[in-house]
Protein backbone atom coordinates (compact mmCIF):
# COMPACT_ATOMS: atom_id res chain seq x y z
CA UNK A 1 0.00 0.00 0.00
CA UNK A 2 1.31 3.25 -1.07
CA UNK A 3 1.60 6.14 1.01
CA UNK A 4 -0.04 9.40 0.58
CA UNK A 5 2.33 11.55 -0.35
CA UNK A 6 0.88 14.88 0.02
CA UNK A 7 0.13 14.70 3.23
CA UNK A 8 3.09 13.00 4.22
CA UNK A 9 4.88 15.68 3.06
CA UNK A 10 2.72 18.49 4.81
CA UNK A 11 3.18 16.08 7.98
CA UNK A 12 7.17 16.03 7.83
CA UNK A 13 7.84 19.39 6.30
CA UNK A 14 8.34 21.20 10.15
CA UNK A 15 11.05 18.64 10.69
CA UNK A 16 12.72 19.21 7.38
CA UNK A 17 12.22 22.95 8.59
CA UNK A 18 14.20 22.34 11.84
CA UNK A 19 16.85 20.25 10.06
CA UNK A 20 17.66 22.74 7.84
CA UNK A 21 17.25 25.79 10.09
CA UNK A 22 19.51 23.97 12.47
CA UNK A 23 22.62 23.73 9.74
CA UNK A 24 21.97 27.14 8.50
CA UNK A 25 20.85 29.19 10.75
CA UNK A 26 18.62 31.07 8.63
CA UNK A 27 15.10 31.24 9.11
CA UNK A 28 14.78 32.11 4.97
CA UNK A 29 17.64 30.38 3.00
CA UNK A 30 16.48 27.12 5.34
CA UNK A 31 12.81 27.86 4.26
CA UNK A 32 13.73 27.75 0.18
CA UNK A 33 15.53 24.11 0.77
CA UNK A 34 12.71 22.86 2.06
CA UNK A 35 10.51 24.36 -0.70
CA UNK A 36 12.57 22.85 -3.19
CA UNK A 37 13.17 19.71 -1.32
CA UNK A 38 9.32 19.04 -1.18
CA UNK A 39 9.34 20.51 -5.17
CA UNK A 40 11.74 17.61 -6.11
CA UNK A 41 9.65 15.18 -4.00
CA UNK A 42 6.57 15.81 -5.57
CA UNK A 43 7.97 15.30 -9.34
CA UNK A 44 9.64 11.80 -8.10
CA UNK A 45 8.25 9.17 -9.39
CA UNK A 46 9.05 6.11 -6.76
CA UNK A 47 6.64 4.56 -4.16
CA UNK A 48 7.51 4.31 -0.45
CA UNK A 49 6.15 2.24 1.90
CA UNK A 50 6.50 3.86 4.96
CA UNK A 51 6.62 6.94 6.59
CA UNK A 52 10.13 6.49 8.00
CA UNK A 53 11.68 5.45 4.73
CA UNK A 54 9.87 8.54 3.09
CA UNK A 55 11.94 10.94 5.44
CA UNK A 56 14.63 9.39 5.16
CA UNK A 57 14.63 10.01 1.41
CA UNK A 58 13.30 13.86 1.92
CA UNK A 59 16.48 14.39 4.35
CA UNK A 60 19.02 12.88 1.63
CA UNK A 61 17.70 15.34 -0.79
CA UNK A 62 17.26 18.27 1.89
CA UNK A 63 21.19 17.53 2.59
CA UNK A 64 22.14 17.81 -1.33
CA UNK A 65 19.97 21.32 -0.89
CA UNK A 66 21.65 22.77 2.29
CA UNK A 67 25.03 21.68 0.46
CA UNK A 68 23.80 23.95 -2.51
CA UNK A 69 23.34 26.95 -0.49
CA UNK A 70 26.20 26.63 1.70
CA UNK A 71 28.32 26.59 -1.50
CA UNK A 72 26.61 29.10 -2.73
CA UNK A 73 26.93 31.57 0.51
CA UNK A 74 30.37 30.91 0.73
CA UNK A 75 31.26 31.89 -2.50
CA UNK A 76 29.84 35.61 -1.45
CA UNK A 77 31.29 35.62 1.56
CA UNK A 78 35.13 34.31 0.81
CA UNK A 79 37.50 33.01 3.34
CA UNK A 80 35.24 33.73 6.52
CA UNK A 81 37.25 34.00 9.57
CA UNK A 82 36.14 31.42 12.41
CA UNK A 83 37.79 34.32 14.75
CA UNK A 84 34.54 35.40 15.94
CA UNK A 85 33.94 32.02 18.18
CA UNK A 86 36.99 31.89 19.66
CA UNK A 87 36.66 33.73 22.57
CA UNK A 88 34.31 31.25 24.07
CA UNK A 89 36.38 28.44 22.98
CA UNK A 90 39.26 29.60 25.65
CA UNK A 91 36.93 30.05 28.64
CA UNK A 92 35.73 26.29 27.88
CA UNK A 93 38.90 25.54 27.73
CA UNK A 94 40.24 26.87 31.25
CA UNK A 95 37.53 25.26 32.33
CA UNK A 96 38.05 21.49 31.59
CA UNK A 97 42.18 21.70 31.96
CA UNK A 98 43.94 22.36 34.61
CA UNK A 99 47.39 24.36 33.59
CA UNK A 100 49.52 21.31 32.27
CA UNK A 101 46.98 20.12 30.02
CA UNK A 102 45.12 17.25 32.42
CA UNK A 103 41.67 17.44 33.14
CA UNK A 104 40.36 19.56 36.12
CA UNK A 105 39.02 16.46 38.71
CA UNK A 106 35.09 18.11 38.42
CA UNK A 107 35.49 17.97 34.33
CA UNK A 108 36.94 14.71 33.91
CA UNK A 109 34.59 12.91 31.24
CA UNK A 110 32.11 9.92 32.55
CA UNK A 111 31.31 6.53 31.52
CA UNK A 112 28.20 7.08 29.15
CA UNK A 113 25.50 4.76 30.72
CA UNK A 114 23.94 3.15 27.94
CA UNK A 115 23.77 5.45 25.23
CA UNK A 116 21.50 3.30 23.36
CA UNK A 117 18.75 3.30 26.00
CA UNK A 118 19.25 7.31 25.42
CA UNK A 119 18.52 7.05 21.86
CA UNK A 120 15.10 5.52 22.17
CA UNK A 121 14.17 8.98 24.18
CA UNK A 122 12.44 11.58 22.72
CA UNK A 123 14.26 13.73 25.71
CA UNK A 124 17.44 12.76 24.77
CA UNK A 125 16.91 14.41 21.18
CA UNK A 126 15.46 17.16 22.49
CA UNK A 127 18.65 17.94 24.62
CA UNK A 128 20.60 17.02 21.72
CA UNK A 129 19.37 19.63 19.40
CA UNK A 130 19.43 22.07 22.02
CA UNK A 131 23.23 21.43 22.66
CA UNK A 132 23.64 21.79 18.68
CA UNK A 133 21.98 25.22 19.22
CA UNK A 134 24.43 25.93 21.70
CA UNK A 135 27.38 26.10 19.54
CA UNK A 136 28.92 28.66 18.23
CA UNK A 137 27.30 29.25 14.46
CA UNK A 138 30.41 28.82 12.37
CA UNK A 139 31.60 25.94 14.76
CA UNK A 140 28.30 24.27 14.31
CA UNK A 141 28.05 24.81 10.91
CA UNK A 142 31.85 22.50 9.84
CA UNK A 143 30.32 20.14 12.12
CA UNK A 144 27.27 19.47 10.89
CA UNK A 145 28.79 19.76 6.99
CA UNK A 146 31.05 16.95 8.44
CA UNK A 147 28.43 14.91 10.60
CA UNK A 148 25.25 15.18 9.00
CA UNK A 149 26.24 16.08 5.26
CA UNK A 150 29.14 13.61 5.18
CA UNK A 151 31.38 15.67 3.42
CA UNK A 152 35.41 15.18 4.46
CA UNK A 153 37.43 17.82 5.69
CA UNK A 154 38.88 18.65 2.08
CA UNK A 155 35.75 19.08 0.61
CA UNK A 156 34.52 21.41 3.94
CA UNK A 157 38.08 23.36 3.44
CA UNK A 158 37.24 23.71 0.11
CA UNK A 159 33.54 25.03 0.65
CA UNK A 160 34.26 27.16 3.75
CA UNK A 161 37.74 28.59 2.53
CA UNK A 162 39.42 27.72 5.63
CA UNK A 163 42.48 25.05 5.75
CA UNK A 164 42.54 21.44 6.96
CA UNK A 165 44.43 22.27 10.53
CA UNK A 166 41.52 25.37 11.15
CA UNK A 167 38.87 22.72 10.34
CA UNK A 168 40.07 19.66 12.45
CA UNK A 169 40.55 22.33 15.35
CA UNK A 170 36.91 23.92 14.90
CA UNK A 171 35.96 19.97 14.62
CA UNK A 172 37.72 19.49 17.49
CA UNK A 173 36.01 22.32 19.66
CA UNK A 174 32.69 21.61 18.53
CA UNK A 175 33.23 17.52 19.58
CA UNK A 176 34.33 19.23 22.52
CA UNK A 177 31.24 21.80 23.06
CA UNK A 178 28.80 19.06 22.30
CA UNK A 179 29.63 16.37 24.64
CA UNK A 180 30.24 18.48 27.56
CA UNK A 181 26.93 19.95 26.89
CA UNK A 182 25.68 16.45 26.57
CA UNK A 183 27.14 15.10 29.84
CA UNK A 184 25.97 18.37 31.94
CA UNK A 185 22.49 18.34 30.53
CA UNK A 186 21.70 14.67 29.88
CA UNK A 187 24.35 12.08 31.01
CA UNK A 188 24.91 12.92 34.55
CA UNK A 189 21.34 13.10 35.26
CA UNK A 190 18.71 11.13 33.55
CA UNK A 191 21.27 8.75 31.78
CA UNK A 192 23.57 7.72 34.77
CA UNK B 1 53.91 11.93 27.24
CA UNK B 2 50.58 13.26 25.68
CA UNK B 3 48.45 15.80 27.67
CA UNK B 4 44.81 15.21 28.26
CA UNK B 5 44.13 18.46 26.09
CA UNK B 6 46.50 17.28 23.17
CA UNK B 7 44.73 13.84 23.74
CA UNK B 8 41.79 14.86 23.05
CA UNK B 9 42.53 16.63 20.33
CA UNK B 10 43.45 13.49 18.40
CA UNK B 11 40.85 11.69 19.63
CA UNK B 12 38.59 14.50 17.48
CA UNK B 13 40.98 13.64 14.36
CA UNK B 14 40.64 10.02 14.29
CA UNK B 15 36.88 10.91 13.66
CA UNK B 16 38.03 12.61 10.58
CA UNK B 17 41.39 11.36 9.73
CA UNK B 18 44.10 8.62 9.61
CA UNK B 19 46.71 9.05 12.33
CA UNK B 20 50.10 8.13 12.00
CA UNK B 21 51.52 5.58 13.54
CA UNK B 22 53.23 7.96 16.02
CA UNK B 23 50.27 9.75 16.89
CA UNK B 24 48.22 5.96 16.95
CA UNK B 25 50.65 4.78 19.57
CA UNK B 26 50.91 8.09 22.02
CA UNK B 27 47.35 8.03 21.91
CA UNK B 28 47.20 4.31 22.61
CA UNK B 29 48.96 5.10 25.80
CA UNK B 30 47.44 7.72 26.94
CA UNK B 31 43.93 5.97 27.26
CA UNK B 32 45.25 3.09 28.70
CA UNK B 33 46.36 4.85 31.64
CA UNK B 34 43.75 7.70 31.52
CA UNK B 35 40.40 6.82 32.43
CA UNK B 36 38.79 10.01 31.34
CA UNK B 37 40.37 10.29 28.08
CA UNK B 38 38.63 6.66 27.83
CA UNK B 39 35.58 7.77 28.48
CA UNK B 40 36.03 10.67 25.96
CA UNK B 41 36.89 8.73 23.11
CA UNK B 42 33.80 6.34 23.54
CA UNK B 43 31.93 9.83 23.48
CA UNK B 44 33.19 10.25 20.36
CA UNK B 45 32.09 7.35 19.13
CA UNK B 46 28.42 7.84 20.55
CA UNK B 47 28.14 11.40 18.86
CA UNK B 48 29.07 10.33 15.65
CA UNK B 49 26.36 7.49 16.15
CA UNK B 50 23.98 10.02 17.54
CA UNK B 51 24.48 12.57 14.51
CA UNK B 52 24.15 9.59 12.02
CA UNK B 53 20.79 8.98 13.73
CA UNK B 54 19.86 12.87 13.68
CA UNK B 55 20.75 13.29 10.47
CA UNK B 56 19.22 10.26 8.59
CA UNK B 57 15.50 11.38 9.95
CA UNK B 58 15.50 9.82 12.98
CA UNK B 59 15.19 13.24 14.85
CA UNK B 60 12.33 13.65 17.05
Amino acid sequence: MELDRQSELNALRPDLLRFARLQLRDAGAAEDAVQETMLAALTASQGFESRSSYKTWLISILRNKIVDIIRTQSRELPASSLADDDEGDALLDESLFEARGHWQPSARPMRWADPEASFEQQQFWIVFEACLNHLPPKTARVFMMREFLGLDTGEICKETGISSSNCWVVLHRARMGLRTCLETRWFAGAGA
Amino acid sequence: MLSCREATALMSQEQDRHLGMAERMALRLHVLMCAGCNNYRRQMNVLREACRRFGSGGMQ
